[in-house]
């Protein structure tokens, strides 16, 4: 027989040490495949590295790749700290980047330092929406959130092609799905000449902050952490749980609508039915692998967005296939995952009991 | 085996030989003693009543001979087919079953979909068969069926039966697996008079086939009326055993409640004016706990009221609308004269009800958060503990810090996660926060269920150190001794009624709480 526990108190060289040992073995276990397709597994990893931090650009490009994941790492992460099971992300992040486009491609010809808080406000406002309304089903009708919320994104992908085909859909587009551009005032401004990378990337970085500060320090951070470990004792104790369901519902939703509006506003400045290659999904694994910390989704975020970039990057140069790159990104994250769940739990055989 | 032959007495003649010996079955669960050093025997054909209050042990001693626990000593002997004694390998659920000893559990383990034929057949079929032998099946049940009475639909499906026919449906299936021995839960606590009647019926129409039987109850009327000899535990031991026909009902309620002096020294008091009126107080709950018929209940300053009763009567209702988590479905309840409007927890902590719930693990501390931020997550609206929605949180390390010193709280310090906090020390981190407020009224659920001597005289002084400084209680027990000694009044609930005791005589409020008329 196998039983899990929890570790208790694990050292701080344990909880660091782990899940670098565990990001050695994927590696270890990656360079399976890439000798099976005939390259130098040495030589892989080099591009890989050189991919992400061996330019500027390079660094700008992973950069750009983490940004909506913090927004949506967080999203999921805080979600669950409440145990509210939160994987429409996705779905919440086109709601957001709807949002913009609805406002900010032409619909509203104001000043930049109007429309651009107006666009912020309203694509996190479109996403929170998103959240509420299974939130609203759970704890009325006890409509399990994992179901609705996952169900609602591919809703909300469809409604956005119907959207995009008609109300939204740009007129001067030779009839392709896709939005009229964004104001420039509406833009937010880029980080850097010529290169991807975009304040949104600051926004996300301070909310992280801002998040993380409220989960520890804050009232609203206790009710939230009672409400998700135990939410009978929180109520028990005069918490009331719906509220805070609803709080943290609202939250959730609108960081990933913020992630939505940092792609649109921030990256493409229009908005096409392929705006996220899942950021929304991948964004459940930034908050798992952060062990839910708002600070640890910052960098679970940065590490993935490398494995993403880097992968790809060492893919181009090797003339390795691309299914090569998806590989070693889920085997590192796989090893990752597996890694800290050992970090935070044993795993005892116990004896059958004597006879 | 031969189809058919769950207690053919051809197989097994009656013969007054001993089918089942425990002897000297300890178990220790931490300091908590479940079972000391019980030994039983039961005859071929014989019906054994295990009676005892609720914690007496009778549980942990069933799940002791189905190898569910390992005793700390103690063995088991089963007679084999030919009636000799074998010893039982202990810690081995299949074990049991393989001896022939089944059991039929208060709670049903019936799939609801799938008809009572094959219900019955279910997992005592090889997992690997390519096909079943259904007609074999059948016949051999409706072999037992005609021997014993115990009449089921077997082609419907089992989620359309009901409570009584399901029931037979687990006793037919520890009899087609050929139990020898049958052990049933409380078999009536789901049955309505006239099925229990039946039930009882059918046991006898078994036994004289050769089957023995062990029904755990507390209920003295049907104990009285259907068994032949009655076992009773208490706190964990074998308090007394008797033939069933020089039994009467008053010695056998004082075994069951026994009759140790109380502990804790109380001085009489004379109570102050009322803060905690209920009137006609009703709860209409899902299940017979968590209802509550139009109760009338009033607690005085200075005044420990009682609540005994056998679990489940509507103890829990009763406590969900003290402490705010029920909100009743009519009636009236009042706190210091005023009127709570809108129950809620957060409603009756601050009219000044104190609340030391039932279950401390999963209703009264969050164990993966710190001791301190336990000892105020009743009060983080007070400024002591925020300012401007932020925590105070030296403040609220020096508060943990005063508390579990004033209270002694032991663990590894107020940082820690709370679940690393023993039992009777999480139930001093409820006390320390519930006290510390001074409250009105304090509603203490079970409060020393679980605990070991010290920490539960702890939680008895504590109750009296409350009543002294002005504190009206309502102490709900299922352990009547620790109601007899702190209790300046009791009265004893009932299928969702309350009634007044009237006194602190131990015997009749037994009778009482076994729904017998005193």
């Amino acid at each position: 027989m196998i039983r899990i526990e929890p570790r208790e108190n694990p050292s701080r060289a344990f909880a660091v040490g782990i899940p670098i040992l565990s990001a050695v073995i994927s590696l270890a276990l990656a360079a399976i495949p890439l000798l099976a397709a005939g390259a130098n597994p040495i030589t892989a990893y080099g591009e890989m590295i050189r991919g992400v931090f061996g330019s500027v650009f390079a660094l700008s490009e992973m950069l750009t790749r983490a940004t909506p994941l913090i927004f949506t790492g967080l999203a999921a992460a805080l979600a669950f700290r409440a145990k509210l099971w939160n994987i429409g992300a996705e779905g919440q992040l086109y709601l957001g980047a709807m949002a913009v486009v609805a406002i900010g491609s032409g619909y509203l010809d104001a000043p930049g330092f109007v429309l651009l808080p107006l666009i912020i406000l309203l694509g996190a406002g479109a996403g929170a929406a998103g959240m509420m309304a299974p939130t609203y089903l759970k704890v009325r009708f006890g409509a399990d959130e994992v179901v609705t919320t996952l169900l609602l994104n591919f809703i909300i992908l469809i409604f956005l092609q119907m959207m995009l085909e008609g109300p939204l859909q740009d007129p001067m587009g030779l009839g392709w799905p896709q939005s009229a551009p964004v104001l420039d005032q509406g833009m937010l401004p880029p980080l850097m000449e010529r290169m991807r990378v975009h304040s949104g990337l600051i926004i996300a970085l301070v909310l992280a902050g801002i998040a993380q500060f409220m989960l520890a320090r804050s009232v609203w951070g206790f009710k939230l952490r009672a409400v998700g470990e135990n939410a009978a004792a929180a109520r028990h104790a005069g918490i009331n749980v719906n509220r805070s369901l609803f709080g943290v519902a609202a939250i959730s939703g609108a960081l990933a609508g913020l992630a939505g509006v940092s792609e649109v506003a921030g990256l493409k400045g229009y908005l096409t039915s392929d705006l996220s290659p899942g950021f929304g999904y991948t964004g459940i694994v930034v908050a798992m692998l952060a062990g839910l910390s708002p600070v640890g989704v910052v960098v679970a975020a940065l590490f993935i967005a490398s494995v993403f970039v880097g992968a790809d990057s060492m893919s181009r140069a090797m003339g390795v296939s691309s299914f090569l790159a998806d590989l070693v990104v889920s085997m590192s994250l796989l090893c990752v995952l597996v890694g800290g769940f050992l970090a935070k739990y044993r795993i005892l055989r116990t004896k059958e009991v004597a006879s | 085996m031969a189809e058919g032959s769950a207690f053919a007495p051809t197989l097994f003649p009656m013969t007054n030989s001993t089918v089942l010996r425990l002897n000297g079955l300890s178990k220790r669960f931490g300091p908590v003693v479940a079972n000391d050093d019980v030994s039983l025997t039961l005859a071929k054909g014989e019906v054994l009543a295990l009676l005892g209050e609720n914690g007496a042990g009778k549980t942990t001693l069933m799940n002791m001979l189905f190898g569910h626990y390992l005793p700390d000593a103690g063995s088991v002997e089963v007679a084999d087919e030919n009636g000799v004694l074998q010893s039982l390998p202990l810690g081995h659920p299949q074990a049991a079953l393989a001896a022939g000893v089944g059991m039929v559990h208060q709670h049903f383990a019936l799939a609801e979909n799938i008809n009572a034929l094959d219900n019955i057949t279910l997992g005592s079929e090889p997992l690997l068969a390519l096909r079943r032998n259904r007609q074999a099946a059948r016949s051999k049940i409706e072999g037992i069926i005609e021997r014993s009475g115990l009449k089921a639909p077997l082609n419907t499906p089992v989620g359309r039966l009901s409570v009584g026919e399901r029931q037979r449906v687990e006793i037919l299936k520890a009899l087609y697996r050929d139990a020898r021995i049958l052990v049933l839960d409380e078999p009536t606590a789901v049955l309505t008079p006239q099925e229990a009647d039946t039930l009882f019926e059918n046991i006898k129409a078994m036994t004289r086939e050769g089957l023995s039987v062990i029904f755990i109850s507390h209920k003295l009327r049907e104990v009285l009326a259907f068994s032949d000899r009655i076992a009773v535990l208490r706190h964990g031991r074998k308090v007394g055993e008797m033939a069933t026909a020089d039994a009467d009902e008053k010695a056998i309620a004082r075994m069951m409640v026994g009759a140790d002096t109380p502990k804790v020294a109380r001085t009489e008091m004379a109570p102050g004016g009322p803060v905690l009126n209920l009137t006609e107080v009703s709860v209409a709950g899902r299940s017979k706990r968590d209802t509550l018929k139009g109760v009338d209940l009033t607690v005085r300053a200075h005044e420990i009221l009682g609540i005994a009763g056998i679990s489940g009567n509507g103890q829990s209702a009763l406590a969900n609308v003290i402490s705010g988590l029920a909100a009743p479905s009519a009636g009236h309840v009042q706190v210091d004269g005023i009127e709570v409007a809108k129950p809620s927890p957060a409603a009756m902590v601050k009219a000044g009800i104190g609340r030391i719930p039932e279950d401390r693990h999963h209703e009264g501390i969050v164990g993966a958060m710190s001791v301190a931020e336990n000892m105020v997550i009743e009060r983080l609206d007070d400024p002591e503990v925020q300012s401007r929605g932020l925590l105070r949180r030296d403040a609220i390390r020096d508060n943990a810090e005063r508390l579990t010193q004033a209270y002694d709280v032991r663990g590894p310090g107020v940082a820690a996660s709370s679940r690393l906090l023993s039992g009777g020390n999480i139930q001093k981190l409820i006390l320390a926060r519930v006290f510390e407020r001074a409250p009105r009224l304090i509603l203490a659920n079970q409060p020393t269920r679980g605990l070991d001597m010290g920490a539960a005289a702890e939680v008895g002084r504590r109750l009296l150190e409350a009543r002294e400084r002005g504190a009206g209680v309502v102490l709900i027990s299922e352990d009547l001794d620790e109601i007899l000694g702190l209790a300046d009044r009791i009265m004893v609930i009932r299928d969702g009624n309350l009634v007044e005791a009237g006194s602190h005589d131990r015997e009749k409020i037994g009778l009482m709480m076994a729904g017998e008329p005193a």
